[in-house]
């Protein structure tokens, strides 16, 4: 489970890291199987709170960035784009 | 004495009348903060050229406008999480060292448009997940009443530099309690406004539905100033409330005469150090004395309440993290030999073992199979827990209760169980599921350390906080208490 | 074994034509800026930054659904896909999981005159990613470039039900579904520059069959011809595989242009798990029953309803119908002209032929052309009448286009109108006759061939105006071949 956890969410935790992690989540998990208790039947989900609906702007277009402004932080850049290794 | 020992309504008088100027003031605060922090590790930078600039841009307000703002010349330090254009914005990790954000969060243009001075970025658990500021990539924090114990987090650094008089007030975030714990444990003021009452724009996200910024100062009514700045409608939030920021100012005189306060018993039944108990019943015969009437309530959804707050936080940690991948900004691995190495050395490298934990943690729940029982679930409790609240705002105005179980404890206490870690939020988070407003204020003192009393008040009822806070704060007379060491 | 017969399902994705992109002020056209210069905060995905939607994109969106027959609920989020590429600044794209803008439509579309109708699963709204560039094919590339001025670009997904029978069936589909976007304005169909792109699920069943077989997505086709070709080339190899036995995986394969075939990219087992969840940073959308009306009522008429009438209206062929109605603009400079008199076919062929190749040598749009409609009328109206030759019509065009003149000013001013008078005519017809003997002698003798020279004398004579049909007639009659 941790080895598929650290590969999808690219946290590249190393075995001995991994056999860390694992007691604890388990822990964790099992203290957040509390909720199985919960009586949730008929309960709606909340993803947010405020009850704001329609939050819109106009289509308009704002300043941005410069270039320069954008790559300022990459580690990286090459010829104004940003640059990665390979992609495999 | 020192100047950083003032209320901002007296430092506000002192510059009006030219006893001290900006410049001097951001002076002392970045002295104070150059001699004595180095034992607090409050700060993780000083900025003192921003600080020297805008102090002298207040000083020219002060001199020419008629009446300039509350804050205009007033040092403040901004939690790390908050993008300040130009100036490194880490968060606390050291995937983020070296951060220069084009541009200010809406919080920080607002403090600045009111000629507030900053004085410095403010150490924090890393992406503010936390609760005793030992979780920061770069330094601990300590608790200027206790070199041995922390400062509570993950606001830890604003807490503990307002405290020790090193910044007149602070930003911090409060996702489940970021901002009452450490104002808790380190005898400051501290405001969880209203989900949606302040902007999140150019707050690094930690849990974006449930984090709110907020202040950190000596005296409920500084907070109150503070929070009046920030406060309101933001354009660039989609989540921020457009209704009206209320009148905070007057609620602080009204005192809480016919007001109905609950006590949750959830909160007061269990698991309350005797100090704590104390303090915390001695704020309730002040505030009868006053003529507040006092309930016992119920919110029975607490004992979910951090479970839920643990699939939820998580969650959303784990995808709001996904974008500190190392190739528009923070040091990468631009050098590894394929682009999943890159990812994951630089990830791997950059986080710190809480965050690892978190984000692990809420893959876990939003993946395939697992999205009902955890986080779907979590959604539904977390229905239950708002709907408590608005049951018991139907009978009472407010509700009190102990920020923390406990007083502030020692370092690497509770840094190898993270159970015990998480349950130290277990009386703050049910507010930031909620969704409602909330504060801390100092009550007392417990064996030396200070004692904070929450107060919670419904969706948009930050005026009803402070007016509960501010009796409080007038009985307990504790603000103008300065930590042994830092007074002088 | 019974036949196999191909089950097919498109999804289609169309940058929206707004001013700023899908969640910040950033310009939404892109094509032609330097590298990573139309970005900000939001967009870059820097830490802090929040989305705002932007209502246009919304309105777009429910737009387009409407026209495909699809119901709006009222009810509407947006979700995070949560996946990493570097393309993809977020870490996550914000799109539409279960509560999309709309559902469950339908699309009209012909196949060798035949009407056939497709089923529409939904269409949603989402955000585009940046672009990457490298040398050479891209994963064998050392390293990769990231531009991300496309980055956050709104993007509406329009998934098909698999309706589609056969290869030719897609780009039929594609075409009809591009042609109701030109006509909404939403989109402006450039396959090859990715505003609309296309992937297929294709699956294999013997035919009889109700369960449907392994499906397999197709990514990388930039035309109608590379999607129907990648199909054709997905039955053959699909087909290969179950006739000799096998099992058809379950896999996302790319066109390859190049090997003209589709080649593996990922297997099931190494699909992705997005962790779909809705966007904590954007409250949910109410769509109210006032918008959807008010939207509903500005829907132009549909590509196909318009083609028909044009055609029953003006009595112009099928293909002028089709070709006149490809897109809004077509059509409306067509009605534009009809308007202004122009008898209807004569007005397609103007418009069809010679105004089209003027524009697109000189890459105009016919709504940017130099002569506008009612210019390109009043012209047809004068050839139409006699008044000009077709020839004459035909080069003064290319002048007024090219100078952006008016054609009538430009006939006027150079006299060119054509002369019918028949007084004025006979002189010149003498004069021709009395120049060109022998051709008068062959034509008086049988030869009609020898016509034309004594007409082109004529026109000559008269600096281009006699009009040739009068010349000829009174060159008959005085030839002695007159009536006939
Ligand atoms: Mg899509
Ligand atoms: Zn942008």
């Amino acid at each position: 489970m941790v080895a598929h956890l650290s590969r999808l969410a690219r946290l590249g935790l190393t075995d001995a890291e991994m056999e860390a992690i694992l007691p604890q989540l388990r822990a964790i998990l099992a203290a957040v199987d509390r909720l199985q208790e919960a009586d949730v039947s008929g309960v709606d989900a909340t993803a947010q709170i405020g009850g704001l609906y329609d939050v819109m702007r106009d289509d308009q277009v704002d300043p941005g960035l410069t270039a320069e402004e954008a790559l300022a932080n990459a580690p990286s850049h090459e010829a104004g784009l940003l640059r990665v290794p390979a992609i495999q | 004495m020192s100047l950083l020992d003032l209320s901002i309504s007296e430092l506000g008088r002192g510059l009006r009348a030219r006893e001290f100027s900006s410049v001097e003031l951001a002076g002392e605060a970045l002295g104070r903060a150059e001699s004595l922090d180095g034992r607090l590790g409050s700060f993780l930078r000083t900025t003192p050229e921003l600080a020297l600039e805008q102090a002298r841009a207040a000083d020219r307000r002060l001199a020419d406008e008629a009446d300039p703002p509350a804050l205009c010349g007033i040092p403040i330090g901004h939690k790390d999480v908050l993008c300040t254009r130009g100036v490194e914005t880490t968060a606390g990790s050291r995937i983020l060292e070296g951060f220069r954000p084009p541009y200010d969060a809406t919080v920080v243009a607002r403090l600045a448009r009111d000629g507030a001075v900053v004085v410095g970025k403010m150490n924090c658990d890393e992406f503010a997940m936390g609760s005793s500021n030992e979780n920061s990539g770069f330094q601990p924090t300590v608790n200027p009443w206790d070199e041995e114990r922390v400062p509570g987090g993950s606001s830890g650094g604003s807490a503990a530099a307002v405290a020790a008089r090193l910044t007149v007030a602070a930003l911090g975030t409060d996702t489940g309690g970021s901002v009452r714990l450490p104002a808790s444990f380190c005898g400051v003021v501290g405001v969880k406004p209203s989900y949606g009452r302040v902007s999140r724009y150019g707050v690094i996200a930690f849990a974006s539905s449930l984090d709110q910024v907020g202040p950190l100062a000596k005296t409920v009514e500084d907070a109150q100033l503070v929070l009046s700045c920030i406060a309101g409608p933001d354009r660039r939030d989609s989540t921020t409330s457009p209704a009206p920021v209320s009148d905070l100012a007057g609620a602080l005189r009204e005192g809480v005469r016919g007001l109905r306060l609950g006590i949750p018993r959830e909160y007061v039944e269990a698991g309350l150090e005797d100090g704590i108990k104390a303090v915390f019943e001695s704020a309730c015969r002040w505030l009868e004395a006053e003529g507040a009437e006092l309930v016992e309530v119920s919110l029975p959804s607490t004992e979910y309440a951090l479970a839920a707050y643990y699939v939820i936080a998580p969650a959303e940690v784990s995808s709001n993290l996904a974008r500190m991948d190392g190739i528009r900004f923070g040091p990468g691995e631009p050098q590894a030999p394929s682009l999943l190495e890159a990812y994951e050395l630089a990830r791997n490298r950059g986080f710190g073992p809480e965050v690892r934990r978190r984000v692990a943690l809420g893959t876990f729940v939003l993946s395939s199979g697992y999205y009902d029982a955890y986080y779907l679930r979590a959604q539904k409790v977390r229905t239950l827990v708002a709907q408590d609240f608005s049951r018991v705002f139907e009978r009472v105005d407010a509700l009190i209760s102990p920020t923390a179980p406990t007083p502030a404890f020692r370092l690497g206490e509770r840094t190898h169980d993270p159970l015990a870690m998480y349950a130290t939020d277990a009386l703050t988070l049910p507010a930031n599921l909620a969704g409602i407003s909330g504060l801390s204020v100092p009550a007392g003192f417990t064996a030396g350390l200070p004692v904070g009393v929450q107060v919670l008040g419904p969706y948009l009822g930050e005026a009803m906080c402070l007016r509960v806070g501010a009796a409080v704060e007038r009985a307990a007379d504790v603000w103008r208490r300065v930590p042994a060491g830092f007074d002088g | 074994m019974a036949e196999l017969q191909a089950v097919i399902g498109l999804e289609v994705h169309a940058q929206l034509l707004t001013r700023s992109k899908m969640f910040c002020g950033c310009r939404a056209e892109y094509l032609g800026l330097p590298p990573n210069s139309n970005t900000c905060p939001t967009c870059l995905g820097l830490p802090g930054a929040l989305p705002v939607i932007n209502r246009r994109a919304v309105e777009m969106t429910i737009q387009t659904a409407l026209a495909l027959g699809c119901r709006i609920p009222e009810f509407s989020k947006f979700d995070r896909k949560n996946y990493f590429y570097p393309d993809l600044p977020k870490g996550y794209q914000i799109s539409q999981y279960d509560l999309p803008l709309s559902l469950g439509g339908h699309l009209e579309f012909e196949v060798d005159g035949e009407r056939r109708s497709c089923g529409i699963t939904r269409v949603h709204l989402e955000e585009d990613a940046g672009t990457l560039h490298h040398a050479g094919e891209i994963h064998t590339a050392k390293f990769s470039l990231v531009d991300l001025n496309r980055a956050g670009v709104p993007l509406m997904e329009i998934v098909g039900e698999p309706d589609l029978r056969s290869p030719r069936e897609a780009p039929q589909y594609l075409r009809a579904l591009r042609q109701l976007l030109l006509h909404l304005g939403v989109n402006d169909g450039n396959m090859e520059q990715g505003s609309l792109r296309c992937d297929a699920n294709i699956s294999l069943r013997p035919r009889g069959q109700r369960e449907l077989g392994v499906k397999v997505e197709v990514k990388n086709m930039n035309s109608f011809r590379s999607l129907e070709a990648a199909l054709e080339f997905e039955v053959r190899r699909q087909s290969a595989v179950i006739e000799s036995g096998g099992t058809v995986h379950q896999e996302t394969r790319g066109w390859s242009e190049v090997e003209q075939a589709t080649v593996s990219q990922r297997s099931k087992e190494e699909a992705q798990d997005y962790r779909y969840f809705p966007e904590p940073d954007l409250p949910p959308l109410q769509v109210s029953r006032d918008l959807v009306e008010r939207l509903r009522g500005a829907l132009p008429e549909p590509p196909l309803r318009l083609r028909d009438r044009l055609r029953d209206q003006h009595q112009l062929g099928e293909e002028q119908a089709a070709l006149i109605t490809e897109r809004p603009q077509d059509a409306a400079y067509f009605e534009a002209m009809v308007a202004a008199g122009a008898p209807p076919r004569s007005a397609a062929n103007w418009q069809l032929g010679p105004l089209q190749a003027l524009c697109k040598d000189a890459k105009l749009d016919i709504e940017h052309s130099p002569v506008p409609a009612v210019e390109l009328a009043a012209l047809v109206r004068m050839v139409e009448a006699g008044e000009v030759s077709g020839t004459t019509g035909r080069e003064v065009l290319v002048e007024a286009f090219a100078m952006g003149r008016s054609p009538v000013d430009l006939i006027r001013e150079r006299g060119l109108i054509q002369v019918s008078d028949a007084a004025q005519m006979q002189a010149w017809v003498d004069g021709a006759i009395l120049q060109l003997p022998k051709a008068a002698a062959d034509f008086r003798s049988g030869n009609d061939r020898a016509l034309g020279p004594l007409v082109g004398a004529v026109r000559k004579a008269s600096g281009g105006v006699a009009n040739p049909d009068l010349a000829s007639r009174l060159l008959r009659e005085r030839l002695g071949r007159g009536g006939g």
